[in-house]
């Protein structure tokens, strides 16, 4: 897979997680490619911990929605509401993340490991660009989603202990990349679904962490 | 109820000496009291503790050098921050590993309660956010509970000598109304300190902002600042 598609393709997959009306948060990077590839039928409620619930596309200068004083995204860009959806403060809005109403977040990781545990907020010595909201929304949203290409030059991100700071002990419930779909259970990984594109070999290579195989095992193709 | 004073922005900066702690409305600048930090940028006041979520932006939505308070850490005004997310702001790191900056993360749903404790009366937040982590070790984090089988962190509550909202619309009494995005941190933090001064956009008659949409409450606001209009 060229690596020009590999964003592109776990996106997708991610896409197939999501039912119509869930509400979603989306992380920066690839997850806010995913709804680009929504199924016909579901529409989502995107959350943004900015404040608003409900967010609607991009604007772009000229619209009459393009307001960059007043409607941003937690990037800094300009964002909107969509049609019904409406602008919320902050303390109430992490009360929604805690309160267990966000159905799902997807978000990257620098290290994910066999017991669900996260890490993707700093790298001591080295960066801090501090958490966010990354923390609540890991131990609030109904599901945790890792979505993220399987190596980082080479080197496994998926271990079967993180050595990084973590952002929540125990919160990851699926890891979707180019390579493969882990679930996370007590018991650690098990892989549900592969790209046909690799061997099994391959993904074990590239995993740094022991995992079962699903006797359900799909292509991510179909 | 009384109309609240109207202060020019170089008022509002010279009524905050140094040292003070000040509760920052803004997310990356949008709903920030910008004309007041530039005079407070003018003034020079030194050892200033920050809260706020972000350390706002280098260069604003149309290239403009410096967005908020961002220039407060450029200008090495400030001490000590209590923040979530600075990584648009590199001078923040900078002058942490310089030793000349105090640092504290939290996270984003933590400082709004723990800001909303601080005005709301309460001792302290539990929230199952940052077990595991870091976040143990802050100095903000009091301790670990255990309730009904599952960890909770108690984290302190949080209070500002004042307050600077961005806000919209401000009526004479000090009700305010934010659009979009702007609302954020500034409701929590219109509570939580003992002076509070929102600047706005625009300062309206009472009345103009219908009971119903009042989202800070004048009976909060003791200043009432018109800043830029956007």
């Amino acid at each position: 897979m060229e690596k020009s598609e590999i964003k592109a393709f776990i996106a997708k997959r991610c896409a197939k997680e999501l039912k119509n009306g869930d509400v979603v948060n989306l992380g920066i990077g690839l997850p806010t490619m995913i709804p680009t590839y929504l199924p016909e039928g579901v529409e989502l409620i995107i959350h943004a911990e900015l404040g608003i619930v409900g967010a609607g596309a991009t604007p772009q200068p000229g619209d009459a929605n393009y307001d960059p004083y007043h409607v941003i995204d937690a990037g800094g860009g300009v964002a909107s509401v969509a049609y019904g959806g409406g602008f919320i403060d902050s303390a109430t809005n992490f009360g929604l993340i805690r309160g267990g109403h966000v159905d799902a977040c997807f978000l990257g990781a620098l290290e994910v490991d066999a017991q669900g545990n996260l890490a993707n907020w700093i790298i001591p010595g080295k960066k801090m660009p501090g958490m966010g909201g990354a923390m609540d929304l890991c131990v609030g949203a109904k599901n945790c989603i890792v979505c993220m290409e399987h190596t980082a030059k080479g080197n496994p991100k998926i271990l079967e202990k993180c050595r990084l700071p973590l952002t929540a002990s125990h919160c990851v419930n699926k890891i979707i990349t180019e390579m493969c779909v882990f679930e996370v259970d007590d018991e650690g990984l098990i892989m549900t679904e592969y790209n046909p594109e690799f061997t099994i070999d391959e993904i074990r290579a590239a995993t740094a962490a022991h995992f079962r195989i699903a006797v359900s095992l799909k292509s991510m193709l179909h | 109820m009384a109309k609240k004073p109207v202060l020019t922005a170089a008022e509002a900066a010279k009524m905050i000496p140094e040292g003070a702690t000040i509760l920052c409305g803004g997310f990356l600048g949008c709903g920030q009291a910008r004309a007041i930090v530039k005079e407070l940028v003018k003034l020079g006041t030194k050892n200033l503790t920050l809260v706020c979520n972000d350390m706002a932006r280098q260069t604003g939505p149309m290239g403009e050098e410096f967005f908020g308070i961002a220039e407060l850490i450029h200008n090495h005004q400030v001490k000590r921050i209590i923040a979530t997310h600075v990584g648009m702001t590199p001078e923040v790191g900078q002058q942490k590993n310089e030793g000349t900056l105090e640092v504290n993360l939290i996270p984003q749903g933590s400082l709004a309660e723990c800001v909303r404790a601080g005005g709301a009366g309460l001792g302290g937040v539990l929230t199952p956010v940052g077990v595991d982590t870091l976040i143990e070790d802050s100095p903000l984090c009091l301790g670990k509970q255990r309730i009904n089988g599952k960890d909770y962190l108690l984290m302190a509550p949080i209070r500002g000598d004042f307050a600077l909202l961005g806000t919209y619309k401000c009526d004479e009494y000090g009700n305010c109304w934010y659009k979009g995005t702007m609302r954020n941190f500034n409701t929590v933090m219109a509570t939580a300190a003992d002076t509070v001064i929102a600047e706005c956009e625009y300062i309206v008659p009472v009345g103009e902002i219908e009971p119903e949409n009042v989202h800070t409450y004048g009976m909060c606001v003791d200043y009432i600042v018109e800043g830029d209009r956007k």
